[in-house]
């Protein structure tokens, strides 16, 4: 998923405020900004949301450079809406994440320096158009699977984002498949594209939710707080259960040996991604982290005089209207 | 320093007549921009056929702890619903 291995941070509140502030989440209300919440509460949601919200940003990179490449008008128009709609996921979870008190370019600064993370699976490259199916289909399908329960969480804002976030989604998965599809079923140098990239994302897509957390501290913490709603194995099962049949109806095979049906309990058993590599990749050795943050900085340095340009005007203009006002009086 | 955007709330009124509705928030420097990026951001599959855009400084809320003293004396007043009366069946929908 897009927030991975989020810290709970502690709290140090007091016990009473604390026990009705978890009385409210276990009965179903909404938490809004402007209601007391614990300290750690707030700085944990800062860091989840940002972190999704950077890997929606970052997450255009591998989809944007295939724009100016794709092979039809059609496709090229569907993967601009795709990737537009990825830009706006990040807008409104950044708007989310301010209402905790965390300013934008706050959030923008620590993204570059390196202080807050976004998703690994971003780190990968796109190689060759089969790959934008596939992050479409798998990557999307990943993201899906956290955000759906998501709509649920505690926090208002964070909720009403994950809401329109999903409703968009939906598109993103199914272009992703229909793309792949049409290769799968295209000439053989086609099919063998759709399977390399098959090969390709399968682990990175399983590595997206993150190493189990079934004994983690920090995700008891989460999952009390309803800013987690399912554990990290629970959503890769639910994933790996709904992907196979999709890769089997299209004639693909999954790239793992271990992959058997478990009638015991109604779902696939597969392999554990190399979780060497996930660390790695986190660490900032992935194939592609230094050109994604190279981007995004260039684009932030490039843009600032741009920001700033239209700040001034605006600042001009509005003196400017002041001063006719007075002069009207 | 910094030169940060203005936060704005942005409000739509969809395709059914309405109220506009509060959809959420973005930073831009003027009302103008404003309005062209709540158009890129927040009506992208004709979510609207109109926006409203509001300073974000420019609101006042209600605070949590006002809850109580605004809220609760409706409570009270279970009249003030049409399922608080009974009227007999003979006299049929009303
Ligand atoms: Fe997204
Ligand atoms: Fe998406």
């Amino acid at each position: 998923m897009y927030a991975q291995m989020v810290k709970s941070e502690a709290t140090n509140d007091d016990p009473e405020k604390l026990a009705a502030f978890q009385a409210r989440i276990d009965a179903g209300e909404k938490i809004e900004p402007k209601d007391w919440m614990p300290e750690g509460y707030r700085k944990t949601l800062i860091r989840q949301i940002g972190q999704h919200a950077h890997s929606e940003i970052v997450g255009q990179l591998p989809e944007g450079n295939w724009i100016t490449r794709a092979p039809t008008l059609e496709r090229k128009a569907i993967l601009l809406a795709k990737v537009q709609d990825e830009a706006g996921h990040g807008l409104y979870l950044y708007c989310a994440a301010e209402t905790l008190g965390v300013s934008r370019d706050d959030l923008t600064e620590q993204l570059l320096s390196g202080r807050m993370k976004y998703s690994s699976i971003f780190n990968y490259p796109t190689l060759n158009w089969a790959d934008i199916g596939a992050v479409g289909w798998l990557v999307d399908g990943a993201a899906i699977m956290n955000q759906v329960p998501l709509q649920r969480t505690s926090f208002g804002p964070y909720s009403r984002a994950m809401i329109r976030i999903c409703k968009e989604e939906s598109f993103h998965q199914r272009q992703g498949y229909d793309l792949i599809r049409v290769m799968a079923q295209g000439s053989d140098e086609q099919r063998a594209m759709a399977q390399d990239a098959l090969n390709r994302f399968w682990y990175p897509s399983l590595m997206m939710f993150g190493p189990s957390d079934k004994d983690s501290v920090h995700s008891t913490q989460s999952m009390a707080w309803k800013i987690k709603i399912n554990t990290n194995d629970e959503l890769r099962q639910k994933f790996v259960d709904q992907t196979v049949p999709q890769a089997h109806y299209l004639g693909l095979t999954i790239p793992d040996e271990g992959l058997v049906w478990n009638e015991a309990k109604g779902g696939w058993d597969f392999s554990e991604p190399d979780w060497s590599e996930f660390y790695e990749v986190l660490k900032g050795n992935g194939p592609c982290n230094t050109d994604r943050m190279e981007a995004r900085q260039k684009a932030w340095a490039d843009g600032q005089w741009f920001r700033d340009g239209l700040m001034a005007h605006a600042n001009k203009a509005a003196a400017r209207r002041k001063a006719a006002k007075v002069a009207a009086e | 320093m910094s030169n940060e955007w203005p936060l704005w709330e942005v409000f739509i009124r969809g395709q059914h007549g309405l109220n506009h509705r509060h959809v959420g928030s973005l930073h831009a420097p003027d009302a103008e921009l404003a309005m062209r990026h709540a158009r890129d951001v927040y009506t992208r599959r004709n979510e609207g056929v109109s926006i409203w855009v509001v300073p974000s400084s420019e609101i006042t809320a209600s605070a949590p702890s006002d809850k109580g003293p605004l809220f609760e004396p409706s409570n009270a007043k279970v009249y003030r619903h049409p399922t608080f009366y009974d009227i007999p069946d003979e006299v049929g929908h009303m």
